[in-house]
């Protein structure tokens, strides 16, 4: 017996230039099912959700809602049709209160109702109580918890009961009691008799939720199930915590330096307006030793990163070598040789490949900074090959590697390497994983990698640190980590 | 709370503008005439920041659409006058710069971010040129005489000028208040999002420019013929176009009431310090600076913070 799909998703397939996001993907949604759509950073998966809402257009292939085409047309049609998005990230009108910020989502697309009716106050009244903002109503969002944004985004997006709910990371910095709140209040949208998509990064925080799961990983669909199917699948379980690792020689002789040495974090917290990016963290990187941080997106490594680099305010202490570094300018901090590799590169791309290194070596004296442009270049061959092209046309490993080599130009003492896998094919990423290696080996550099990518992480590290919801979860030598780390990751 | 502010807002203007009202009684023609041009100016900031405040876009050609009203309704005066009336000449140039307007939003809007401002920024160029190209049809670089006059009594020009203030002002206020004006301003600050909840941000943005135009095309068709001429310094000058903007920001943005404010102020100030001679625009744009910088969200800003 076949059961009629609300939605139905066709070889959607949607190109970045070059780049192929969301590649020949097929997946139904029933009415009254929640189904989670999973995969890591880039795995597209944000990329379907926009597909559905029209905010991006696909490249080809058909979304059909209700037997009613989809693909192509803008978002408000799409809307019109019933599809309702929660955004993750809450951006509600100010100056007006809660209840006004509802009525917003009951407005005709209309120029000529100038004033909305009763009807609209009482309906929004309505939501608001459904959705647990019921005594809120006449607040203004700022005065707002970061748990009540979020609902106040739910209650928007349901406002004019769609047939389709699309949720975009629903419990990203929430406690865990919010959590079984916020879902319990899904759960009602589906006996509702909604259809539900929930977008998260693992199975693990939407495990509890949801009637099916679809893992992507590349744009491709690897896996689809139940939660527990899905976790036990073999290649979700490589993707997320990598196949057999080898494991590299520690750097035994360094790492008996003194903690205190290094780098030492304490008690650090960062709060993102309402939101608690990094909560309590402490942990500590010896002099020559080879770190890993383990954590999937949104748990907040860029952030501990960016509070060592100096570019977000943290309450907590930073240390370096004795010396704290709280208070000091981003600039300050760098020329004390703690360089940063973001995740997002930063390159200077209209600028030669050449130009972008002699930046980084910028403060070194002439004859150090060949020495160094040599080295560099014996550690990223290609990159002496392509001195004369500009960054910005280089591909993406071309590039994550020069992002590396002028962090390295800098001559720091302590690196950190936020994320150099991201995006990447994984024939690049052996090249990078041969580069660390030789890193490891041929200088006496402190690094902390930041990594979603275990199989990545793992075999150059002296030691692991998993970072999970803003918090340490776990730490230990990498060998152990599958045995008791990776509980913490799927 | 918000009720109690709306009214005090509201009991306070009112007490403004009936004194505003009775100044003809006590004051010279002089002053009069000053008090004039800021009315009309802050009919020209109030349609900017109906644009900036809630839509969302910088425009900064908001000269563009005043000069096409201005010299629109002074050419047709000056070519059919007086077989053509003063009044259907402002209906000319009113209708012009609506239709420029659309014509200027329509690719404009579909640009994003820093763009739609540089075009609408390009927009006052090509026509300050064109005034200088058809000169013979415009005066160009000296100015086009406007025959006719509305009235020549300053006391009337000068209470027509608020009236029309009062108007343009309750009609802006009121749709900014309303169920568009709440859909406008969650376009503003996410045009995705709004379009999500099925809104068509594009239709509500060109709306918004739509009544812009309107009161700008407006009120520079009544002001050319106060003044009796239009010349490219009065109506399209950038400088003139960057008063307004400041005049906007100054007295708060998203407030609409606060740019007529802050446009009166500048006019007046810089009036009073007009015995420092040169000295007098320095120190207005210091203190304009100062404001903007130290006080983002301007006068009415000010006012509110206190309060809360």
């Amino acid at each position: 017996m076949s059961v009629a799909f609300l939605l139905e998703v066709n070889a959607l397939t949607r190109r970045f230039g070059g780049l192929v996001a969301v590649k020949d993907l097929d997946f139904n949604v029933r009415s009254g099912e929640i189904l989670g759509l999973i995969g890591p950073n880039g795995s597209g998966k944000s990329t379907v959700m926009k597909m559905i809402m029209g905010i991006v257009r696909p490249s080809s292939g058909s979304i059909r809602l209700g037997g009613v085409e989809l693909a192509g047309l803008p978002p408000h049609k799409v809307a019109r049709q019933g599809v309702g998005l929660v955004f993750q990230h809450s951006r509600p009108l100010n100056r007006q209160t809660v209840l006004e910020n509802i009525k917003v989502a009951l407005l005709p697309d209309s120029l000529f109702a100038l004033f909305a009716d009763r009807r609209v106050d009482n309906e929004a009244r309505a939501i608001a109580e459904r959705v647990g903002l019921g005594h809120l109503v006449d607040r203004k969002p700022p005065t707002l918890a970061f748990a009540d944004l979020r609902r106040l985004e739910l209650a928007k997006a349901v406002a004019r009961h769609p047939r389709l709910v699309l949720v975009d990371e629903p419990f990203a910095g929430l406690t865990a009691s919010e959590v079984r709140e916020l879902a319990a209040l899904i759960r009602e949208f589906r006996d509702d008799g909604r259809a539900v998509v929930l977008v998260d990064h693992n199975v693990k925080s939407v495990s509890a939720l949801v009637d099916r799961v679809l893992a992507l990983y590349l744009g491709e669909r690897i896996a689809e199930g139940s939660a527990q199917e899905v976790m036990q699948h073999e290649t979700v379980r490589r993707v997320y915590l990598g196949g057999d690792l080898k494991m590299s020689a520690a750097r035994s002789e360094r790492s008996a330096a003194a903690a205190a040495d290094g780098l030492v974090v304490e008690n650090a917290s960062v709060l993102y307006g309402k939101a608690q990016a990094l909560q309590d963290v402490s942990l500590h990187v010896r002099q020559g030793e080879f770190v890993s941080l383990v954590g999937l997106n949104g748990a907040g490594k860029t952030t501990l990163f960016n509070a060592i680099s100096g570019l977000v305010p943290y309450s907590g202490s930073i240390r370096w070598a004795g010396d704290r570094l709280n208070g000091r300018s981003p600039a300050a901090i760098a020329r004390g040789g703690i360089v940063q590799c973001p995740e997002t590169r930063e390159l200077f791309g209209d600028m030669s490949v050449r130009e972008n290194l002699d930046l980084g070596g910028d403060h070194l004296a002439a004859d150090e900074r060949a020495r160094t442009l040599l080295w560099l270049f014996e550690l990223f061959p290609i990159l002496a090959d392509r001195q004369d092209q500009i960054a910005r046309s280089l591909s993406g490993g071309e590039q994550q590697m020069l992002a590396i080599a002028r962090a390295l130009a800098m001559k720091p003492k302590f690196l950190m390497l936020d994320e150099p896998t991201l995006g990447l094919a994984p024939v690049i990423l052996e090249t990078l994983s041969h580069a660390l290696e030789r890193l490891r080996r041929e200088s006496s550099i402190t690094v902390l990698l930041g990594e979603q990518n275990v199989t990545f992480a793992l075999p150059h590290a002296d030691r692991v640190y998993v970072l999970d919801h803003a918090r340490i979860a776990w730490e230990g030598p990498p060998r152990q980590f599958e045995t008791e780390g990776a509980a913490h990751f799927l | 709370m918000r009720a109690l502010l709306a009214n005090r807002l509201f009991w306070l203007c009112a007490v403004a503008l009936l004194g505003a009202s009775l100044l003809p009684f006590w004051v010279s023609g002089y002053v009069l005439g000053l008090l004039t041009v800021a009315y009309f100016t802050g009919v020209y900031a109030m349609s900017w920041d109906l644009l900036f405040g809630f839509a969302g876009e910088v425009n900064f050609g908001p000269t563009f659409l005043i000069g096409l009203g201005a010299y629109t309704a002074g050419i047709l005066d000056a070519q059919f006058s007086p077989a053509l009336s003063v009044w259907w000449c402002v209906a000319g140039g009113t209708t012009a710069a609506v239709i420029g307007g659309v014509v200027l939003a329509l690719p404009a809007l579909r640009v994003s971010g820093p763009y739609f401002g540089l075009t609408t920024l390009v927009a006052v160029l090509i026509l300050q040129n064109c005034v200088v190209v058809f000169a013979s049809l415009t005066g160009g670089e000296i100015g086009l005489a406007v025959p006719d006059v509305i009235t020549v009594d300053p006391k009337l020009n000068y209470l027509m000028a608020l009236g029309f203030m009062i108007l343009a002002g309750a009609i802006l206020f009121a749709l900014s208040r309303s169920s568009v004006g709440l859909v406008l301003q969650a376009s503003g600050q996410d045009a995705v999002q709004a379009a999500a909840l099925g809104f068509n941000v594009t239709k509500h943005k060109l709306f918004a420019f739509t009544v812009s135009a309107f009161f700008s095309g407006l009120a520079g068709a009544l002001m050319v013929f106060y003044m009796g001429t239009a010349s490219v310094g009065t109506f399209i000058d950038i400088a003139i176009a960057v008063q307004i903007i400041i005049a906007a920001v100054l007295g708060g943005r998203r407030t609409v009431i606060g740019a007529a404010i802050g446009a009166m102020f500048l006019i007046v100030l810089a009036e009073v310090l007009r015995p420092l001679g040169d000295l007098a625009t320095l120190v207005v744009s210091i203190i304009a600076l100062l404001v903007i910088l130290f006080f983002p969200n301007g006068f009415l800003g000010m006012l509110g913070g206190a309060r809360a």
